[in-house]
């Protein structure tokens, strides 16, 4: 006898929770074949408030903990991805048509990536801060601070172009708010639910479904962010406005560029959203 | 009764300085006239003109960057160690002529001559001594196995550090294999154009540097030029946020190094005389024309009196006058615009309900002076305390507990420097690390070092200058 199967309702996730869009829409979503898998959420520009609103909320604590404590939490990002990883090659092979073999690989690389940025939230004050040599009796030491909250326009690559852009922020201590692929808005939501049982703080990551060409410009103009990732902006024109209407309060922009996900990063996904700070004191008796 | 001996006056001679009737712009490693009006460069501790200035039209700036462009193709060939000594060089002959360079800065900015001779210059010759060691060696600096120049930059500069921001700009950009066109203030071109020769006598390759000499319209014409590849700015957050509207979209890097309105504050168990010098320093040096000026001061409550007290006392010892005078502490302001603003902010300082204070000074009757100011009673919602004002005032604030300290010193867009006073060593750590700017001095304020990294947080800019990070911006 068949049994009838229960659906998912995606919703979105801000602050640790998944509310519905205040605005009430959704949007649907097909498989690569054209059925349909689900109606999204269609975030509006209060959506994009309320998650901007919960990523400030969340940043002095997250940036707060110790670098070590960090990277045990992105680590168990990847514990918990891998241990539902049946789920994700299935909801990946849907979005995008990859085969199994395929899909298994983006889960791969995607739980490797989790596991290469956990490494780096301890060592990369080592390599991007400095004792600085001055020409005077002053102790003088630089070390990188995280900007703060940074909105970001994820790639279509429907996990490893997620978990690409969120796990090189949250690493160094930046919460963020995440416009996802609008192709492949359900494995994000399902990624949320991987967050939200990891020890990630509610509001370190906030993901949004939609139109970016809707809910970017509100995060672009949005004085309370402190950066704009475009990695996922195909669109010139609109990656343009974005960056033109980041400029109203100096926010670190990081443009959309060719790039391919699948190879090893380089450090310039932290390193484009930290600060250096200089701390000078006098030496003497 | 105290008896106290007058200052006899101890000018510094101008004799060593020689300044041309008129300036061209420098362009291909020769001086060209401009296609513009020309302007006139004052003294603004006399209002004597002391020269005429090209001014450059979008036509001279694009026959700079096409001369730019040209010598970028065997300067970023050369070896680093071959580009490297023609840093040393140029490092060498600043400290040569390192007198003439500040007698000429303090008479076109008004800045005093023992901080353009003890601070600006010492630090510019620094500054390409250290970026000149580099050019041989950034394969080693972090940024990848074979890190490429990114070609043309074209930098603006501002008027509170003519040659200072000058060597900030050029010196990284050159060790790097970039050629570069700067723009110079148009209150205060004279030194740049005195580094032009500089980088003649240095037989620097032309078309390496080029200077263009002009107003906002020159600035403008240069970093919307499609050729050009980098652009740094150091000058108003206004202009900054121009310029990222106007890079948006294209493929150029761009550093930003803008305004600030930054905290000093001082705890109730700080060393009051040295937070006293530091108070000081913090405002009334440069005539407080510094981005990174300790702007509000922030002392704990239960030593306010105490402190405001011993301030004015030492603030009614500074000398105000002539720059040449190597007894000056507090100099001319640079131009009548910036000395119109002050007045104006300080003007709306005492409409909002602060009060102000100044020591009886003479000011002299030609030129542009302001009396080193003081404003208690400033709560966070007055301008004053908000806005940068760029001059000798000074905006006291009060807190009760380091909680509050660093709440009010973060409640700014600006995020540029901080300064802290205290003895206890895990406060400054403490409140350091909470402090939302680029820069923290704790004991100290106002120091720069060539290895130093300097830029802000916020709306006070991005990417850094000085150090292995200054590098960064001017890397592919």
């Amino acid at each position: 006898m068949s049994r009838t199967d229960v659906r998912k309702t995606y919703k979105l996730y801000i602050g640790g929770a998944f509310p519905r869009s205040e605005s009430g829409r959704t949007y649907l979503v097909n498989d690569f074949s054209g059925a349909l898998l689900a109606n999204a959420a269609k975030a509006s520009r209060k959506d994009a408030r309320d998650a901007v609103k919960a990523a400030r909320a969340a940043f002095s604590g997250w940036s707060d903990r110790t670098a070590y404590n960090r990277g045990q939490v992105v680590y168990r990002i990847a514990e918990v991805l891998e241990s539902r990883r049946a789920q994700f090659e299935v909801e990946v092979a849907a979005a995008t048509g990859a085969s199994g073999a395929q899909a298994r690989a983006e889960v791969d690389a995607a739980v490797d990536r989790l596991v290469w940025y956990a490494g780096w939230t301890d060592k990369i004050a080592q390599v991007a801060g400095a004792a600085n040599p001055v020409a005077g009796p002053y102790f003088n030491l630089s070390s990188p601070e995280p900007s703060g909250v940074v909105a970001v326009v994820a790639p279509d690559s429907a996990l490893l172009g997620l978990v690409s852009v969120v796990a090189p922020l949250i690493a160094v201590g930046n919460t963020c708010v995440v416009i996802a692929s609008q192709a492949a808005p359900l494995v994000a939501i399902t990624f949320a639910e991987v967050l939200a049982t990891s020890d990630v703080p509610g509001g370190v990551v906030n993901i949004l479904t939609g139109e970016a060409a809707e809910i970017g410009p509100w995060l672009a103009s949005h004085m309370d962010v402190n950066g704009l990732d475009l990695t996922g902006v195909a669109d010139a024109d609109l990656a343009t406005d974005l960056e033109a209407a980041a400029a109203d309060n100096l926010k670190r922009v990081r443009r959309a560029g060719v790039e391919d996900l699948s190879a090893s990063p380089a450090l310039d996904r932290m390193t484009r959203f930290l600060e250096t700070k200089t701390v000078w004191h006098p030496m003497g008796l | 009764m105290s008896t106290t001996f007058d200052y006899a006056p101890a000018p510094e001679s101008r004799s060593i300085v020689h300044i041309r009737p008129s300036y061209g712009l420098f362009i291909g490693g020769e001086f060209v006239d401009g296609r513009g009006q020309g302007f006139k460069t004052i003294n603004p501790a006399n209002e004597d003109v002391l020269a005429e200035i090209s001014e450059a039209t979008e036509a001279d700036v694009d026959a700079a960057v096409t001369a730019a462009r040209k010598a970028f193709r065997s300067w970023s060939r050369i070896s680093g160690a071959e580009r490297g000594k023609y840093l040393f060089r140029i490092a060498r002959i600043i400290a040569e002529r390192s007198r003439e360079l500040a007698v000429l800065e303090s008479i076109d900015n008004g800045k005093p001559i023992k901080e353009s001779r003890d601070v600006d210059v010492p630090t510019v010759a620094a500054h390409f001594f250290y970026y000149a060691g580099w050019a041989d060696k950034l394969e080693h600096a972090g940024f990848g196995p074979d890190p490429r120049p990114l070609g043309v930059a074209g930098q603006v500069i501002p008027w509170n550090f003519p040659l200072l921001m000058l060597a900030w700009k050029i010196a990284p950009a050159l060790a790097t294999g970039n050629t570069v066109v700067l723009k110079p203030a148009e209150t205060t071109p004279l030194t740049a154009l005195l580094f032009a020769e500089i980088c003649q006598q240095a037989d620097l390759p032309p078309g390496v540097v080029n200077i263009v000499t002009g107003a906002g319209d020159t600035g403008r014409a240069l970093v919307t030029h499609a050729d050009v590849d980098k652009v740094a700015f150091t000058g108003s957050t206004e202009v900054g946020k121009a310029i990222a509207r106007a890079v948006a979209g294209t493929h150029k890097k761009v550093t930003l190094e803008l305004g600030g309105k930054a905290a000093n504050i001082v705890f109730d168990d700080a060393p009051i005389d040295q937070a006293v010098e530091g108070i000081v320093n913090g405002i009334f040096f440069n005539q407080g024309h510094v981005c990174c000026a300790g702007s509000r001061l922030l002392v704990q409550e239960s030593i306010a009196d105490e402190v405001l007290g011993r301030l004015k006392a030492r603030m009614a010892t500074l000398r105000v006058g002539d720059p040449l005078d190597k007894n000056t502490d507090v100099g001319a302001i640079n131009s009548a615009e910036q000395l119109a603003k002050i007045t104006e902010l300080s003007g709306v300082g005492e409409a909002e309900g602060a009060e102000r204070w100044s020591p009886a000074c003479e000011l002299p009757a030609k030129g542009f002076w302001f009396a080193p100011t003081i404003f208690t009673g400033v709560s966070q919602a007055h301008r004053i305390a908000r806005e940068e004002i760029f001059g000798p005032v000074l905006s006291v604030l009060t807190f009760r507990t380091p909680k509050e300290a660093v709440e009010k010193a973060n409640n700014t867009p600006f995020g540029l420097s901080a300064g802290i006073w205290t003895e206890k060593g895990s406060r400054i750590l403490w409140t350091a690390s909470r402090l939302r700017a680029g820069v923290v001095w704790s004991n100290t304020f106002n120091r720069f070092d060539p290895t130093s990294p300097f830029g802000g947080y916020k709306e006070s800019g991005y990417g850094r200058e000085g150090g292995r990070h200054g590098l960064e911006g001017y890397l592919q």
